[in-house]
């Protein structure tokens, strides 16, 4: 018998005209949204990570306070020095700590393009530089790295070797100027898919301090532990001889200790916050489809009243009328969701391709058949659901006034 | 077949009342005291003006409605007393309705529609499309099968209604003004098919207005007026068809505001196919 409901809810949702098919919209919406959300998964917070610069080497980072926009330490109010560099070395389990400079500067090139590049130092020391390499998390594509001592000569963000110019990208060997100073491009770096990390310039401290003067200050120290699982109490240690060092009370730093774990918080709250509005998105969605189900099944039953009334006068019961119409309405949520879990994997599928081929990344897109199972019968109960009052409607016609139509 | 009064009675109307009340104080009694004995083979005509109450009398009977006093007996049970799931049940299984205005579901094909009723009393989908199949050929519509109400003539739609309202086999053809929105010639085509199922000891209750109809096909005429039962008409034993003058002068002078629709009531057919009576 439930088949036949099903039967007769097909036949009539068939001659259902497109009104009818666009107030599955919201149920469309709100499933898609989900599926694709979920099926981005791993892809997404992937894309956040690495756009927010957040390498996973266990590494603390120390940057003056009072950063305003702009690359990290330009706009410190309090720069760091050398000689808070010189107070963080000392610290307890901190194996290595290296001091670098960024800073902007204009860059023409041989065609006569001009930018503004972000240009980071490297230290002198070759320890502390291969630390500088390993922090960014990214390898060299074509060229060299710097080793030191290279007075004219730069390494570029893999950004620069696709795109520069009109008709033009960088590549090894060009020279560049840079605040008129000419540079020969002696590497490019890989891929990294962070808009930060791609459109960077390194050289050595000793040109840029040349360029920028910046003397004894530093933008940003990287800290290098000794053993990593006391992160966080090296941080605490750092974070308490700054502190004396520079004479400021607890609350009142003018600089920030960061960590991996902090900056991944702080990336993960701001993916927690773009889910949670999603699924509000996509719970607003479905609400909205249920009203729209409601209206359109309510439509429906005063349309086929006399359809009704032919039905009760031929043997319908009450019951058969109102499963006939709860179907039905069941059948409209479940292909609003059928459309929603096959686009939001669409959206994933392409999203996790568009973050492989964005960050050189080998995601899978998470396709998650339990998901899917949920997401379709949810849509057939939400479209139930919203049918019971029409369905009881129906049901409760009189014959002989449904009879007339 | 001979029919004779000695047949088992198979709808008994006693004294069955129905009353509306429309606004506040205006009563309207649409059935007023009315019984009637129809038999087991019968071929009855109920005729009447317009508000004499042959509807909702058929309503009653079809168990459509119940009644607000008296009881009606549909082979022995008593349908006035029934909750709706029930009365559902019965007429899906006893009765079989022909309405003036066909009554096909739009949305279903022929095929769906005259299985419909048994899909109602739980028969599996092979059993009733080939059952619906046989129904079909008896109308001689095989081959329509598989088109839509909208795609068929009044003729042939009526012919579809015919073969549903035999679904279930029921015992009791309700036709309701059958012929009412067919020209004359496709009229008679549907009544030949009517008479051929009484043949075969169905019993056919018809609400007409024309008096040529009743004549040439009932054994029996019910005139109603005012909710009452004003005049009953028999063939006499022997004879073919209702005596044609007596059916006439009734129908002329005997009841009240009864037209002779001859000229009027199969005229204009083909443009009002799906009109709502």
């Amino acid at each position: 018998m439930i088949s036949d409901y099903f039967l007769l809810a097909f036949k009539n949702l068939k001659h259902r005209g497109i009104r009818s098919w666009l107030t599955l919209l919201g149920i469309l919406i709100g499933v898609m949204a989900v599926v694709a959300l979920i099926g981005l998964g791993a892809g997404l917070k992937t894309a956040i990570n690495s756009q927010f610069g957040v390498s996973s080497t266990e590494l603390i980072t120390v940057q003056a306070g009072g950063v305003t926009m702009g690359p990290p330490g330009s706009g410190a109010v309090n720069p760091m020095t050398t000689d808070d560099l010189r107070i963080i070395s000392n610290v307890n389990n901190v194996n290595l700590a290296a001091g670098r400079n960024i800073g902007t500067l204009k860059m023409e090139l041989r065609d006569g393009t001009i930018n503004f590049a972000s240009v980071g130092s490297l230290p002198k020391d070759k320890e502390e530089r291969d630390f500088v390499y390993d922090s960014f998390g990214t390898e060299i594509l074509d060229g060299f790295l710097l080793s030191g001592g290279e007075m004219n000569e730069v390494v570029i963000g893999y950004g620069y070797s696709v795109f520069s110019g009109e008709d033009y990208e960088i590549e090894v060997g060009d020279k560049i100027l840079l605040n008129d100073e000419s540079f020969k491009v002696k590497g490019v770096l890989a891929k990294t898919g962070s808009f930060i990390m791609d459109y960077l310039v390194l050289m050595n401290d000793e040109p840029l301090e040349d360029l920028l003067e910046y003397e004894d200050e530093l933008s940003i120290i990287l800290v290098k532990l000794r053993d990593k699982d006391l992160l966080d109490k090296t941080k605490f240690d750092i974070e308490k001889d700054l502190r004396k060092f520079r004479d400021v009370d607890v609350g009142d730093e003018d600089f920030v200790v960061s960590t991996p774990a902090a900056s991944l918080k702080t990336v993960n709250s701001i993916l927690d916050g773009i889910q949670i509005f999603i699924i509000i998105i996509a719970l607003v969605s479905v609400f909205i489809g249920v009203i729209g189900i409601v209206n359109t099944m309510g439509t429906s039953v005063v349309e086929r009243r006399k359809d009704i009334g032919i039905m009760k006068s031929i043997g319908a019961r009450n019951s058969d009328i109102f499963w006939q119409f709860f179907i039905e309405a069941g059948i409209l949520g479940f292909v609003g969701g059928l459309i929603g879990v096959i686009l939001g994997t669409l959206v994933s599928v392409f999203g996790v391709y568009g973050i492989n081929y964005q960050f050189g990344t080998e995601l899978l897109p998470d396709i998650n058949f339990f998901l899917i199972f949920i997401s379709l019968s949810g849509s057939f109960c939400v479209g139930a659901i919203a049918g019971i009052v029409p369905a009881m409607n129906a049901a409760n016609q009189n014959p002989v006034d449904a009879l007339r139509g | 077949m001979e029919k004779n009064g000695k047949k088992r009675v198979i709808i008994e109307l006693k004294n069955v009342f129905k009353h509306y009340s429309m606004g506040e104080d205006v009563l309207v009694k649409a059935v007023d005291g009315i019984s009637i004995d129809i038999r087991e083979g019968d071929f009855v005509a109920v005729m009447g003006p317009s508000g004499s109450g042959k509807s909702t009398c058929m309503n009653l009977i079809g168990s459509l409605d119940v009644p607000t006093k008296g009881q009606i007996f549909l082979d022995g049970v008593d349908i006035s007393k029934l909750r709706e799931s029930d009365l559902a049940q019965i007429r899906g299984k006893k009765i079989g309705f022909i309405f003036q205005s066909f009554n096909l579901i739009p949305n279903l094909t022929t095929l769906e529609n005259v299985a419909l009723p048994m899909m109602f009393q739980g028969i599996g989908f092979e059993e009733r499309s080939s059952r619906a199949m046989g129904f079909l050929k008896l109308v001689e519509l095989d081959g329509r099968e598989n088109h839509y109400p909208n795609e068929l003539s009044g003729g042939q739609r009526q012919r579809v209604a015919i073969a549903r309202s035999l679904a279930n086999e029921p015992e009791v053809l309700l036709a309701d003004e059958p012929t009412g929105n067919l020209d004359s010639k496709t009229g008679k085509i549907v009544m030949d098919f009517l008479e051929k199922m009484n043949k075969d000891g169905r019993t056919i209750i018809m609400v007409t207005h024309d008096p040529d109809l009743a004549q040439a096909y009932a054994d029996i005429v019910y005139w109603l007026k005012d909710g009452k039962v004003e005049k009953i008409t028999r063939r006499k034993v022997g004879q073919k068809k209702l005596d044609k003058e007596l059916v006439e002068s009734i129908a002329d002078s005997g009841v009240d505001g009864l037209r002779r629709p001859r000229e009027s009531s199969h005229a204009e057919v083909l443009g009002k196919r799906d009109e709502v009576d």
